[in-house]
């Protein structure tokens, strides 16, 4: 076996330095009835690496790679056009075969990147502080809550209606579970709701997605302002970080705590994992965040230097105590992001965010003009159009002419009749004029 | 050779030279590298887009942003940042690493070559299902093996890590609970000894936690948890084998005993990679177990994380399983989304990641399984087991042992050889580093006076071992010998010398900001 670097003479000079007869006399823990001596039955044996290339190759060979055809899917995972150079630093083993930085001396490089990844961060939300990140902006969302009823002690948040299903579904299993009350708002394809309405004097927060999942974009300053009123906290979720690059930040409009899914910055579709979470707040709330924070500090020959710090918040000192049972999250992720952000710079950022927006409008008129109805008056680079009949067999009856022609608010608003013929249509740099055209035909063709 | 007359021998007497320093701060291969925003260069960037077509924006009214205060560099310049930055770590790839409890080992790159094929890194997670057909089948095959593996006849696929999977496994006994109008049990049993995420979990997850004390013997006795045992008892999460690197003998007692109670077996996986072919932790009387694909199955540890953190579940607990999971349906795989769509009897506690689970990590771990094949993860599991007694027989005369007799995977010292010396474990672990080798766990488990905690895994070679061996060796025998000040200035050669992490938690600067101007 390749990685296995013991030959059976290692083995057996081993077994004589222990003064073990055998390697199952190690077991002898092992209660004798769950101690089995044989490989177990009906799983193969070992393969070399062509062979197990073949097999995996062909699981790969009966998927639809998203940039093999016509794409417009998005709704929390978008496939964006990250730099050659990201995947090549990534595998550099000194990044990829490390853990969390626990012996600072030794892992200066992840400290340093998480250290401007976390300045990143902040910058393009808006915020003064951002952890190491969190799995997933799904469960960032679920954490934001928990915090928020931590920083106001109080027990209810107010979920709108266009937030992400899943950002939903995980927060009210992980908050469901603490007694939290949450409100959520009803789904409104046209993106009218009055969260303000909703806020009380329990109310902890306030969580709405910009833009929203059906890809409207508000200003969210007076919703803050709402909030600021009944001292309850704003959480803004992000699901297109790219978006941050045109629209106003969360942080400029008034957002207590900023999370996001970072994917569309550094990191493949990967059908849908691993992503990263981002997570953001105000630098008063620091001691109540969740998750990992690197800090700038001196070694001993008085030189900057990068740690772990505010630890006390954590699972390894805390337990049951501490603000979040997170350990291992997305560090690799991150460094994608970071280094990807890194490459695009405050020109590159600001500047794709313009592209993604432009071409969106191109294709919201290419298929205004071809008579199928818009609903987003605003937008990033998602918006939400009306077909004619069931939005998933259309996509379906699409998929086998290879144009993946969006998500439908089905797959996540199930069995709502009023939903049933909305697609959500997604654009990024990597649309052509050629996928346009050829998603106008579908759809005008169709309608 | 043609030298054109210059010398070929260095120089003895020079080359003795002290430690001048230099003008740029390097070392030579190791560079002084500033922060991205301080290598800032206005109006660079390291992409090139196309051009932005002319039409009116459409944000809804909103004033698209100006000024985000990224900093502007080139392709070059980020390639030789992060190469530089990447030269300041340590990983598995440099050098041993016997992180204990982390299970630091080989990484193999065909598992990276694999997970980057367009058919399994460039696919969209709302894809129509017969879009994806052999992604469903990959998480299916691996599925089937992580449930063969371990005996169970369910797993939940889509916890991110495993403290994640701790609480999926939680919240399953929880709907369990639930749904046999047993919600009242809210205790939580949870060793001493244990991994500080178990307790945190468990308050997560809003139960109560209860500690169960270590033996003399580092383990769990069945006597201990039947004293903790009630009415009001939900579970036990008892890492198998424990975080002192030992197997647990009376597990199958207390898991007998625990569900007499009416209360449920929650296991720790961390350590499944001692006992992968050996031990069925179905057989051992298990209701729930994460696995940790970033340790037993060696996705890569990427600066800590991504993970991934299956949980199998007995048939107590496999109605509960979270959304989604996959199925096989008529048709080809299926997967199954919402409450709406759930076979007969399926009660999902609800929904626990956005998406469906860590696929990436899915076509690694399946690929290292493959790669192993049967026999291979029986003969792994051996060999990390072996490996770490080698390194216990080999150093237990010298160091201090807390528990006798054979470990698993991880061997586990205290602090007592050091008694008296100056030194603590912390400076020992500081001085490993000068040595080349990334230090072990240390000063966990907590049931351990200055705990030394070693898990070589089974890809050090004996050569590797013996090397660290004699390298801890020189290092204990230096403590012994009272030269204190050879620790307490370690370590001496890596980029930085030890930090000042009270300062940095004191008065937390947790970004770069703009110098005054």
């Amino acid at each position: 076996m390749r990685y296995l670097p013991l030959t059976e003479a290692d083995r057996q000079e081993m077994l004589a330095a222990i003064g073990a007869p055998s390697v199952d006399a190690l077991f002898g823990d092992v209660p004798a009835a769950a101690h089995l001596t044989q490989p177990i039955a009906g799983l193969a044996p070992h393969q070399g690496e062509l062979q197990v290339e073949r097999a995996l190759s062909r699981l790969a060979a009966r998927n639809v790679p998203a940039g093999s055809c016509p794409s417009f899917l998005g709704a929390g995972a978008y496939r964006h056009h990250v730099p050659a150079s990201v995947d090549q630093l990534l595998t550099r083993g000194e990044f990829l075969t490390s853990y969390t930085p626990y012996q600072p001396e030794v892992t200066q490089g992840t400290l340093q990147y998480l250290f401007e990844f976390q300045t990143q961060v902040a910058l393009i939300t808006g915020m003064d502080v951002a952890n190491a990140s969190m799995y997933d902006g799904a469960t960032a969302c679920a954490e934001a809550v928990l915090m928020a009823n931590r920083v106001t002690r109080r027990n209810r948040a107010v979920l709108s209606g266009g937030l992400h299903p899943h950002y939903r579904d995980v927060t009210a299993t992980t908050t469901g579970v603490l007694g939290v009350d949450l409100v959520t708002l009803p789904a409104d394809p046209k993106g009218i709701e009055d969260l303000a309405a909703a806020i009380d004097d329990k109310t902890s927060c306030v969580v709405v997605q910009n833009p929203t999942l059906f890809g409207h974009v508000a200003d969210l300053t007076p919703l803050a302002e709402a909030c600021h009123a009944k001292g309850a906290l704003l959480v803004v979720v992000v699901t297109e970080v790219v978006s941050l690059g045109m629209m106003p930040s969360p942080g400029s409009m008034g957002a207590d705590i900023v999370v996001a899914e970072g994917q569309s910055i550094g990191n493949g579709l990967n059908f849908g994992g691993p992503y990263l979470g981002l997570f953001a707040t105000r630098d008063k709330f620091v001691r109540q965040m969740p998750g990992r924070l690197c800090g700038e500090t001196v070694d001993a020959d008085g030189r900057r230097g990068f740690v772990l710090t505010l630890s006390t918040r954590e699972q390894h000192i805390r337990r049951e105590k501490a603000t979040s049972n997170i350990c291992t999250n997305s560090g690799l992720c991150a460094l994608a992001f970071t280094m990807h952000l890194s490459l695009l710079g405050e020109l590159g950022f600001t500047g794709l965010a313009r592209l993604n927006h432009a071409k969106a409008v191109q294709l919201a008129d290419k298929l205004a003009a071809a008579g199928v109805t818009v609903l987003n008056q605003g937008f990033f680079n998602e918006f939400t159009v009306q077909v004619k009949g069931d939005a998933a067999a259309l996509v379906d009856t699409l998929a086998a002419e290879l144009i993946l022609a969006g998500v439908p608010i089905s797959r996540l608003h199930p069995g709502q009749v009023a939903l049933a013929d909305l697609l959500l249509v997604a654009v990024t740099e990597t649309t052509t004029e050629d996928d346009m055209d050829a998603l106008v035909q579908a759809l005008g063709g169709k309608q | 050779m043609n030298t054109q007359g210059r010398k070929t021998t260095p120089d003895v007497e020079s080359a003795a030279a002290t430690d001048v320093g230099t003008y740029t701060g390097n070392r030579a291969l190791v560079h002084e590298e500033p922060l991205i925003f301080e290598l800032d260069n206005p109006g660079v960037t390291g992409v090139d887009l196309e051009a932005v077509p002319a039409v009116a924006s459409r944000l809804g009214g909103l004033k698209a942003r100006e000024g985000v205060g990224l900093p502007g560099l080139s392709e070059p310049t980020v390639v030789r940042h992060y190469t530089r930055l990447s030269q300041k770590n340590l990983g598995i790839d440099s050098t041993m690493y016997p992180l204990g409890s982390c299970t630091m080992k080989h990484n193999p790159r065909l598992n990276e070559k694999l997970a980057r094929l367009p058919g399994f890194g460039d696919i969209h997670p709302m894809q129509p299902q017969s879009t994806v057909q052999g992604a469903l089948e990959l998480i299916d095959q691996l599925a089937h093996w992580l449930k063969t593996l371990t005996g169970m006849p369910a797993v939940a696929m889509s916890p991110a890590a495993g403290a994640h999977g701790e609480l999926c496994g939680l919240m399953a006994i929880r709907a369990a609970l639930q749904a046999r109008g047993e919600a009242g049990r809210t205790r939580v049993l949870v060793p001493e000894s244990a991994h500080g995420t178990n307790p945190a979990t468990a308050a997560f997850c809003g139960f109560t936690v209860d500690a169960i004390p270590a033996e003399a013997n580092g383990r769990v006795s069945v006597e201990a948890v039947k004293a903790k045992l009630g009415p009001d008892v939900a579970c036990i999460m008892l890492t198998n084998p424990n975080t002192c690197g030992l197997f647990e003998p009376q597990v199958k007692e207390i898991a007998d005993a625990v569900h007499a109670a009416g209360g449920y077996f929650y296991c720790d996986g961390a350590n499944y990679n001692a006992i992968v072919g050996r031990v069925r932790p179905a057989d051992l009387g298990v209701d729930a177990m994460h696995i940790n694909l970033h340790k037993t199955f060696s996705t890569p540890h990427g600066g800590g994380g991504p993970g991934s953190g299956p949980v199998v579940l007995s048939d107590a607990l496999a109605p509960y399983a979270p959304l989604p999971y996959v199925v096989h349906g008529a048709d080809g795989f299926r997967l199954v989304e919402h409450e709406g769509e759930v076979e007969q009897g399926a009660q999902p506690f609800g929904r626990l990641k956005a998406f469906h689970g860590q696929m990436g990590m899915f076509v690694r771990a399946l690929a290292y399984i493959m790669s192993h094949g049967a026999d291979g993860l029986r003969q792994a599991s051996s060999d990390a087991v072996l490996n770490a007694n080698y390194l216990k027989a080999r150093l237990q005369d010298l160091m201090s042992v807390p528990f006798d007799g054979y470990c698993m995977h991880e061997a586990l010292f205290d602090d007592r050889f050091l008694k008296d010396t100056g030194v603590t474990t912390l400076d020992f672990a500081k001085a490993m580093i000068d040595e080349g080798f990334h230090p072990m766990t240390m000063y966990f488990p907590l049931v351990v006076h200055g705990a030394f905690l070693i898990e070589p895994t089974e890809t050090e070679s004996k050569a590797t071992l013996d090397q660290f061996v004699g390298a801890m060796r020189h290092l204990a025998g230096k403590a012994k010998a009272g030269d204190a000040a050879h620790f307490l200035a370690a370590p001496r050669y890596t980029p930085r010398r030890r930090l000042d992490e009270t300062a940095a938690a004191r008065k937390p600067v947790l970004r770069w900001t703009p110098p005054a101007a």
